[in-house]
């Protein structure tokens, strides 16, 4: 999406990725102000299924033609699912960042990090 | 141009850049267009149509006097007596042991004066060196970077642009030819560093405007330094600081072609009697991952290093050019690249990476 967006209902984390919470489980993605830093995503490396990631510590790579980034988990848990599609249209993180975009699905192992993660006016002012 | 040395120069097309929604970044001292609309749609587009690309921060050198050519021939490898009037030349410049201080392009020009073509970030380094040789010949050396302005106008499409606005006939590929452009005096070129036809422009800083816009009214499209990068690495085009490095001899990175040994060049006593270990090859990932510079590579008989890798807009998988044992050059020989502790598999494959054959719209999903 071309024009800067930063949904409500979602908690965000300082290294520009989001988490959509629901009950024990949580979405997590990369920010619009993140794949724009990156410029066209053209390859995802995302973590396996029943891997443990931990809050603030990286946890797959995105890729841009010119250069690699790591993601961040904004809290804490198991990988339920890898977003597959994105292995043949890594550009849906440019395109839909919030939706189609969508990275990993997590088990929450500790739902009171929740807690320490941004609201969205508290992201936008890091920006 | 001509900032103080703390601070980032800009190119005589800089507010052109920043009106067309250039990501300007620093490179080697200048304050450079990596992207306009994206790095894809640029090498698509001068694959298939026509692009420009700022390359103002490359240097000149300009060689003149009686002494010129055999002073020329001393610093660079190939044969310069074969390089004609109007003529384009590619060489390497070596030091005593052989090490690439540049490769660069020479230009022959009327009236016995050269110009050759430096790498920015090299530039210094070369004057110095051509400086320091000057002193045992009867010739002039002197800065001409901040004389020209360069755009490289490159794709299908490019000729038939740059005809439409020139006061004579382009030169062909490997030639030069001095004409006007949107009414600019400009030396063009038939060079390029992307694999596809068109020219390469010098232009005095104060027409480098009036040439993008007549360019820009041609559907002739901006293209930053990623697809350039991109670009040439698909045709294996060498890079100074990645595929050449004063650590690295140009027979091991296939540049025999242009060490002409008998003209008793700089270095070429080394390289007679260098034997390489290692050759530059180019190769591609069989699955998926995109090879980054400084990649460890495990080949048959041995280790190697990745010293270019992006991911092919054309072929839309993982490319780039390794130094890997000699035993291990043969297209179609399996290698496994380390990105970042995962172990990559690819093949070596025959030069360029990306030929004839291309599909018709690279790039298409």
């Amino acid at each position: 999406m071309a024009e800067a967006s930063y949904p409500e209902d979602l908690k965000y984390h300082a290294e520009h990725d989001w988490a959509r919470i629901d009950g024990d489980q949580a979405t997590f993605g990369v920010t619009w102000y993140a794949q724009d830093a990156l410029g066209e995503v053209v390859f995802f490396d995302p973590p396996k299924v029943g891997a443990q990631v931990a809050k603030d510590q990286a946890y797959a790579e995105v890729e841009s033609v010119k250069a690699v980034s790591d993601v961040f988990a904004p809290l804490s848990g198991e990988v339920l699912e890898v977003n597959e599609a994105l292995a043949d249209s890594p550009e849906q993180i440019n395109a839909d960042p919030y939706g189609d975009g969508w990275l990993v699905k997590v088990r929450l192992s500790d739902q009171s990090e929740v807690d320490a993660l941004l609201d969205v006016g508290a992201y936008k002012d890091l920006l | 141009m001509g900032q103080s040395a703390d601070t980032l120069r800009r190119t005589a097309l800089f507010d052109r850049h920043r009106s067309a929604g250039a990501k300007l970044v620093p490179f080697a001292g200048w304050e450079m267009p990596v992207q306009y609309e994206g790095i894809r749609a640029e090498h698509v587009q001068v694959r298939t149509l026509a692009g420009m690309f700022d390359v103002s921060h490359m240097g000149e050198i300009a060689t003149s006097g009686p002494d010129a050519e055999r002073f020329l021939q001393r610093l660079l490898s190939n044969d310069l007596t074969k390089l004609a009037e109007r003529g384009a030349q590619y060489s390497v410049l070596c030091r005593e042991d052989g090490g690439v201080l540049d490769d660069l392009f020479t230009y022959r020009l009327e009236g016995g004066r050269f110009l050759t073509v430096t790498n920015a970030a090299n530039h210094e380094k070369d004057l110095a060196w051509f400086r320091e040789h000057a002193e045992a010949f009867d010739v002039e050396v002197g800065d001409a970077r901040d004389e020209w302005a360069m755009l490289a106008v490159q794709g299908p499409a490019a000729r038939a642009a740059l005809g439409s606005i020139a006061g004579g006939e382009l030169p062909d590929r490997m030639r030069t030819a001095e004409l006007e452009l949107a009414g600019e005096p400009a030396l063009v070129c038939g060079t390029g560093y992307t694999g596809e036809d068109g020219c390469e422009l010098l232009i005095a800083p104060d027409g480098a405007a009036a040439v993008w816009d007549a360019l820009l009214e041609r559907e002739v499209r901006p293209a930053g330094l990623g697809a350039r990068d991109t670009l040439r690495l698909e045709v294996c085009f060498h890079l100074y600081g990645n595929d050449l490095s004063e650590d690295r001899n140009p027979l091991e990175a296939g540049l025999g072609w242009c060490c002409k040994l008998e003209t008793g060049c700089i270095g070429a006593d080394a390289l007679a009697a260098i034997t390489s270990t290692q050759k530059l090859v180019p190769f591609a990932f069989t699955g998926p991952g995109i090879p980054r510079q400084d990649n460890a590579v495990a080949a048959p008989h041995g280790a190697g290093v990745v010293t270019s890798g992006t991911l092919s807009p054309c072929l839309e998988i993982g490319i780039g050019m390794a130094y890997v044992p000699v035993a291990d050059v043969e297209p179609g020989t399996p290698i496994e690249v380390d990105v970042r502790g995962k172990t990559r598999p690819a093949e070596v494959r025959e030069k360029p990476l990306v030929g004839q054959e291309r599909p018709a719209r690279p790039g298409a999903r």
